[in-house]
């Protein structure tokens, strides 16, 4: 029975990071750069929601839209102001200048909404029940880890959809390999950009709403670390992938899980790191990337 | 009278301090096949892309049915009536066949995108049966024809191409030049970059002569091709 629930709680786990991934991977894929302010994205949302449900008392059906759509204006702004003068700049430049959005958003909000702590409300219940109790009450699985699973299958689905057959998603396809072949089909590129950013937001937002559902805990640094380890989680997968970026996701919350569980809580994070040491030594591209040679 | 459709006066560019293109003025009359020929590193690149916006001159004017173009952006090109071939063929090679022609008819109505297909299909048998797969397994033929296939994809009504011959076996070079003159007897204008010179001399009705940037010589296709100075330098005789 613990295993099981240390299989759901691992599943729950990487199915956030696997959200968060794949907005990552979205804008690497497309946009080629780290969008390192991606985490303190997921950071914003949280926030957002907190205080619709918190202070204007809005059901979660209506919070949730609403830090979708605040981040995905965000994402747009933050792309358009800092990353798109950057185009033709040298990927460095470009990194540490979300390395400084990423520190902009954490002390805005500690300005905003200050450092201490805020316990975020648990928003998934069933009959003012938080969790589902199987084989007479021995396992307990929450209707928040139910909500973020589900989710993470819903947005890896309709990604893979949206990319594979909707006139836009196959743009941002064209985009990611070749960006002047593609405005050479007519292919308006910074606007591609703009939406990628757009999504990557909009799902950073859904991941912050689970997540803090899922450990009632909100700081402005909560989206730091999330961020790092997706990240991990879309390199694990291989970068620039939609699937990679689910497996990579999954398998990170899992093996992070286990590892608590069953080796050292402390140990937890140097393990993943570990794991992603040497996937990436046996498969350099990740575990679904392709590996494209440098062209020279 | 043939109107001129394309009219580039005058243009300047640079890549840094690299002064690549010098006063090059040419014109394309709507009908026509237009070469420029030169050596590597004349400049032939550097002109498509500038008039086609991923590049931009100093000076002069690039007037295209009448509209001065040289500011508009390359996506917004596309729907005035140009497209281009690129050097390379740049088609997205893990893209399938039909998603490379669907993005060549990204600024089309959707409506008529499947006739268009047909339209490609007809012209390029091979690309038919390879519909469905990723291009980037094709032959260097294929994907020269998906590349062209893909330009027409948006009714242009001046088509670049950047060496479409680049890498290509004899018989193949030969096929390709023939879709080319197809084209044109079917009411396409084209504008052709080659290093090909006795090739696309053959198939233009004029041509032009690029050395270091500059136009040193034009004439009627037949004019080129007899030129002594254009025999020694370019026709290996
Ligand atoms: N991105 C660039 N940066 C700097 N210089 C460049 C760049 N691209 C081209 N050049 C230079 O500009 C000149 C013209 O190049 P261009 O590519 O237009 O030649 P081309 O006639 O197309 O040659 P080829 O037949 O080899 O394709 C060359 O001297 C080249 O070195
Ligand atoms: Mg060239």
């Amino acid at each position: 029975m613990t295993f099981l629930s240390h299989i759901i709680t691992g599943l729950s786990l990487g199915s956030i990071y696997a959200i968060i991934a794949l907005g990552y991977t979205m804008v690497y894929g497309i946009a080629k750069m780290l969008n390192f302010a991606h985490g303190d994205v997921i950071m914003v949302g949280a926030y957002v929601c907190f205080f619709a449900v918190t202070s204007y008392q809005l059901p979660a059906i209506l919070a949730v839209p609403l830090a979708m759509v605040v981040c995905t204006i965000l994402g747009i702004v933050i792309e358009r102001l800092a990353y798109k003068p950057l185009r033709q700049a040298p990927s460095l430049a470009v990194l540490i200048t979300a390395i400084g959005v990423s520190y902009f958003l954490q002390n805005s909000a500690q300005i905003l909404w200050s450092a201490s702590p805020k316990s975020f409300p648990s928003l998934f219940t069933v009959g003012g029940n938080k969790s589902l109790g199987l084989f007479g009450g021995q396992l307990q699985i929450s209707y928040t880890a139910m909500a973020t699973v589900l989710a993470c299958i819903v947005i890896m689905l309709g990604l893979t959809w949206f990319t594979g057959n909707t006139k836009m998603g196959k743009a941002m396809r064209a985009c990611s390999e070749d960006k002047a072949a593609a405005q050479l089909m007519g292919i308006n590129v910074n606007f591609t950009i703009s939406m990628t950013f757009a999504i990557g937001s909009a799902l950073a937002a859904v991941a912050g709403v689970l997540m803090c559902s899922a450990y009632s805990y909100l700081l402005p640094t909560t989206g730091s670390l999330p961020g790092i380890k997706a990240f991990t989680a879309a390199v694990f997968g291989g970068i620039g992938s939609i699937p990679g970026a689910f497996l990579g996701g999954v398998l990170l919350g899992l093996i992070e899980t286990f590892t608590k569980a069953y080796i050292s809580t402390d140990l937890s994070d140097a393990v993943v790191f570990a794991v992603l040491i040497v996937v990436l030594l046996v498969k350099p591209a990740g575990l679904l990337g392709r590996y494209v040679p440098e062209k020279v | 009278m043939a109107t001129t459709l394309l009219n580039v006066d005058g243009i300047n560019v640079y890549y840094g301090a690299i002064h690549a293109i010098k006063d090059v003025s040419f014109h394309v009359e709507e009908g026509e096949i237009v070469t420029l020929i030169g050596a590597n590193g004349a400049g032939k690149t550097t002109t498509l892309q500038t008039i086609s916006g991923l590049l931009r001159s100093k000076t002069g004017s690039i007037t295209f049915e009448g509209k001065n173009i040289s500011a508009i952006s390359p996506n917004k090109l596309v729907s005035h009536g140009l497209a281009q071939v690129p050097e390379g063929r740049r088609i997205f090679l893990q893209m399938t066949v039909e998603e490379n022609l669907e993005m060549g008819a990204y600024t089309q109505p959707s409506g008529g995108v499947a006739q268009d297909l047909e339209r490609v299909f007809s012209l390029f048998p091979r690309l038919k049966e390879r519909r469905r797969q990723v291009s980037g397994t094709l032959s260097g033929g294929e994907q020269q024809m998906l590349a062209m296939g893909r330009a027409l994809m948006s009714h242009p009504r001046l088509l670049m191409l950047d060496e479409p011959s680049m890498g290509l076996a004899p018989l193949l070079v030969e096929q390709i030049f023939e879709i080319i003159q197809n084209l044109n007897h079917n009411g396409s204008t084209i504008l052709l970059v080659e290093q090909n010179a006795q090739m696309a001399l053959s198939v233009a009705h004029r041509g032009y002569v690029l050395e270091t940037g500059k136009v040193v010589t034009t004439g009627t296709g037949s004019e080129l091709i007899e030129s002594p100075d254009i025999k020694r330098a370019y026709l290996g005789g």
